[in-house]
């Protein structure tokens, strides 16, 4: 079951006039196409900077500066592990290596059959609890060895 | 009657659980026919015990935590057969949530609402004390609210600590149509939290705080630059604004004042640049987050152009209490030029994480050995780095080191945002050192060459060194690097990246495979 719309240019138009009034519009406007399609899409940039009345460059380098934006759908689910200090000093790194080998991919990957996207985030802000992730939308906190395995079985990886 | 309970919808709770918590208390008090209230409040951030369930007996809170969703049976058995909290028998009982030790130590300013109200609650937010000081605010001139932000000494926490009154008063003497307040909340460091804490657990004081700034300076607009890995805050900020406006404090008539505040909350895109201010704003202006060259200054050219105060969260949450109880209350507390308070972060491996706030003064050893208890896994301490990636790690023989700007800066760190992330004896310093210079390439907006080069080469040469290739060479060519990046840089990413980088050399060459260069006294 696909969890996006498949990307088209009336949906794009209309996304970008809901923000088109207001102040710096450009972010609001590729976290909502990034919601509805999954990814901003290539295909999606020039239809961005003309509704904008921006140049192409312009919306082309605000998608690929932010980390958040895809230019292609993640997997089915997304498993994002912490890497960053207070979870170091709590062994994220033997997670994310645990991560790796059993879904076959390195982190930054997503799995050959599209289930699952492995990926790092530098901090949830969930620094006394660690070690976080985030999976599905959903946050983790202490996470070890058994939660990890649950959380990959029900990704069905 | 009703009994309370107090399960908390911070995030840090919900990921351990609360959510599951909370459901099954309702569904089982429903079962049991018991007539409770279930609170979603903040939390009282002592995060090791969360999720941390409070049960309310004639007025008084009980602590037990922490709880699992198999763990709401036992209490909800009990108190079915109508025992008292008190007398609640369980491993799980904390007793007084006010008097546990970590509760009790701490001076809460800025957080003294927090996981104790309803976050959302505009009532439970006044009843509190909220809103007290834009009634101040509103009786005196934008000046006489400037002068009182300077006197309370309250300096910048988001990292350089710089006078805010100061940046208030810039920003009100300069002439412009438009001028705006933007609240930092990216809250990028690693180790930090109390923004996010804040934000949910009592977002109505961030609202204040930024509408008694706005009417200081004749702004009428704000924003929120809220990082986009936390939806728990953007669900409660936009529940405290819908609340505020409808209320009639923000909108076109402050309080039916002459003043208009309109505020909104932004969401970022996951680039820890964008926290540093004048990023923030290109970014909140639709651009990419390259950093810009100052001067202008953001008070004199910020947001598209126009004269912008910029302050992180804790900041603008503690101007609140400053005009409530006046500046002396406030300044009252603290050492030197740290005056106030700081809500610390204890991350990392600690046995008691979580939020202290405390006046500054408070030694390094203090908080990580008897607030924090030492480590979790239980082994010696090796390293605390304060201040998040761009701060110095500090070895044990540092720990006297007070809680205050100048004394960290005396001994080449920082206390930036406040954030301590505790390393027990397993780390390898080395790999911290490379990671510091990774996460500087990974997170570089490219500007300038000290740090989009030097980071990378940075990496390389750590490899190297990591790997037994020249080693004394090498060393001598990162700490090259460093200084190159700290003078030569534009921003303090590739500024400050050489603090964690000679910090953990300094401290540690036995990880770096050097011998100690101190002196044998020193040891
Ligand atoms: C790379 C970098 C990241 C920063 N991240 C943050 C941040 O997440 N939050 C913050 O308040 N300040 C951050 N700062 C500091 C801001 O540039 C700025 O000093 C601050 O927002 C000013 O507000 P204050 O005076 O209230 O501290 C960062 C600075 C740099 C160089
Ligand atoms: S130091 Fe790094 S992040 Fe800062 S302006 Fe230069 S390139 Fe950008
Ligand atoms: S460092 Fe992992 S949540 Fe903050
Ligand atoms: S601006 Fe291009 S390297 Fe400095």
């Amino acid at each position: 079951m696909p969890r996006h719309d498949a990307w088209n240019e009336s949906e794009t138009l209309a996304i970008v006039s809901r923000h088109a009034h207001r102040e710096g519009p450009l972010l609001p406007i590729l976290h909502e196409v990034q919601e509805t399609f999954g990814c901003v899409p290539e295909a999606a940039v020039p239809v961005i900077a003309q509704a904008l009345n921006l140049s192409r460059a312009e919306v082309h380098g605000c998608v690929t500066f932010y980390h958040d934006f895809r230019d292609a759908p993640a997997g089915h689910y997304v498993l994002k592990v912490c890497r960053a200090e207070a979870c170091q000093a709590m062994g994220c790194e033997s997670l994310v290596k645990k991560a790796e080998d059993r879904i076959g991919v390195a982190c930054g990957e997503t799995t050959p059959d599209g289930r699952v996207t492995l990926e790092a985030v530098y901090c949830l802000g969930l620094c006394a609890t660690a070690p976080s992730a985030m999976f599905d939308g959903r946050l983790i906190g202490r996470l070890d060895v058994e939660k990890l395995e649950a959380i990959l079985g029900e990704a069905g990886a | 009657m009703t009994k309370r309970i107090f399960i908390p919808r911070d995030a840090a709770a919900v990921a351990c659980g609360a959510d599951d918590v909370a459901k099954r208390f309702a569904l089982l008090a429903e079962q049991a026919k018991i007539d409770v209230e279930i609170v979603r409040n903040g939390s009282r951030g002592m995060l090791w015990l969360e999720p941390l369930v409070e049960i309310e007996d004639q007025g008084k809170r009980y602590a037990f935590g922490p709880i699992a969703p198999a763990d709401v049976d036992g209490l909800v058995a009990e108190l079915s057969q109508g025992a008292a909290a008190a007398g609640i028998k369980t491993s799980k009982a904390l007793g007084l949530t006010e008097e546990i030790p970590f509760f009790k130590r701490q001076t809460r300013l800025t957080f003294a609402r927090c996981g104790i109200t309803d976050p959302v609650s505009l009532a439970d937010y006044k009843a509190h004390g909220g809103y007290e000081g834009l009634a101040k605010a509103l009786a005196l001139e934008p000046s006489g609210i400037i002068d009182e932000v300077k006197k309370s000494g309250l300096r910048g926490r988001g990292g350089a600590g710089f006078p805010t009154g100061i940046k208030w008063q810039t920003v009100h003497d300069a002439r412009a149509d438009q001028k705006y307040i933007v609240c930092n909340a990216d809250e990028g460091d690693s180790g930090t939290f109390a923004d996010r804490m804040i934000m949910e657990g009592d977002p109505f004081v961030l609202i204040e705080g930024m509408t008694i700034a706005g009417i200081a300076v004749g702004a009428t607009r704000g924003y929120i630059y809220l990082r986009s890995e936390y939806p728990h805050a953007a669900t409660a900020l936009n529940e405290a604004i819908d609340a505020a406006k409808a209320a009639g404090y923000l909108g076109q008539t402050v309080c039916g004042s002459s003043h208009a505040f309109e505020l909104e909350v932004r969401l970022g895109a996951g680039a820890y640049v964008c926290g540093e201010e004048t990023s923030l704003l290109e970014s909140l202006e639709g651009k990419r987050g390259l950093v810009r060259a100052k001067p202008p200054l953001p008070a004199h050219e910020g947001l598209f152009g126009k004269p912008t105060i910029i302050n992180n969260v804790l900041s603008l949450a503690a101007v609140p209490f400053i005009l409530a109880e006046g500046a002396q209350a406030y300044a009252d507390f603290g050492m030197g030029r740290s005056r106030g308070t700081m809500p610390i972060q204890l991350a990392g491996n600690i046995k008691q994480g979580g939020l202290f706030e405390v006046a500054f003064g408070i030694t390094l050893g203090e908080l990580v050995e008897d607030v924090g208890g030492g480590t979790a896994s239980g082994r010696p301490i090796k390293a605390v780095q304060v201040g998040g990636p761009l701060g110095a790690y500090f070895p044990q023989d540092l720990f006297d080191t007070p809680f205050d700007y100048e004394a960290f800066t005396a001994r080449d760190g920082l206390i930036g945002h406040g954030g301590i992330v505790v390393f027990d004896h397993t780390v390898d310093m080395a790999r911290q050192a490379r990671f510091a210079f990774d996460f500087c390439a990974i997170e570089s907006c490219g500007k300038c060459t000290p740090c989009r080069i030097g980071a990378i080469r940075g990496r390389e040469t750590m490899d190297k060194i990591m790997g037994g290739q020249d080693r004394d060479k090498n060393l001598d060519l990162v700490a090259d690097l460093c200084n190159t990046m700290k003078f030569g840089s534009l921003c303090a990413l590739g500024g400050f990246t050489p603090y964690p980088v000679m910090s953990a050399l300094t401290h540690f060459p036995d990880d770096f495979g050097r011998a100690r260069k101190l002196p044998a006294a020193a040891e």
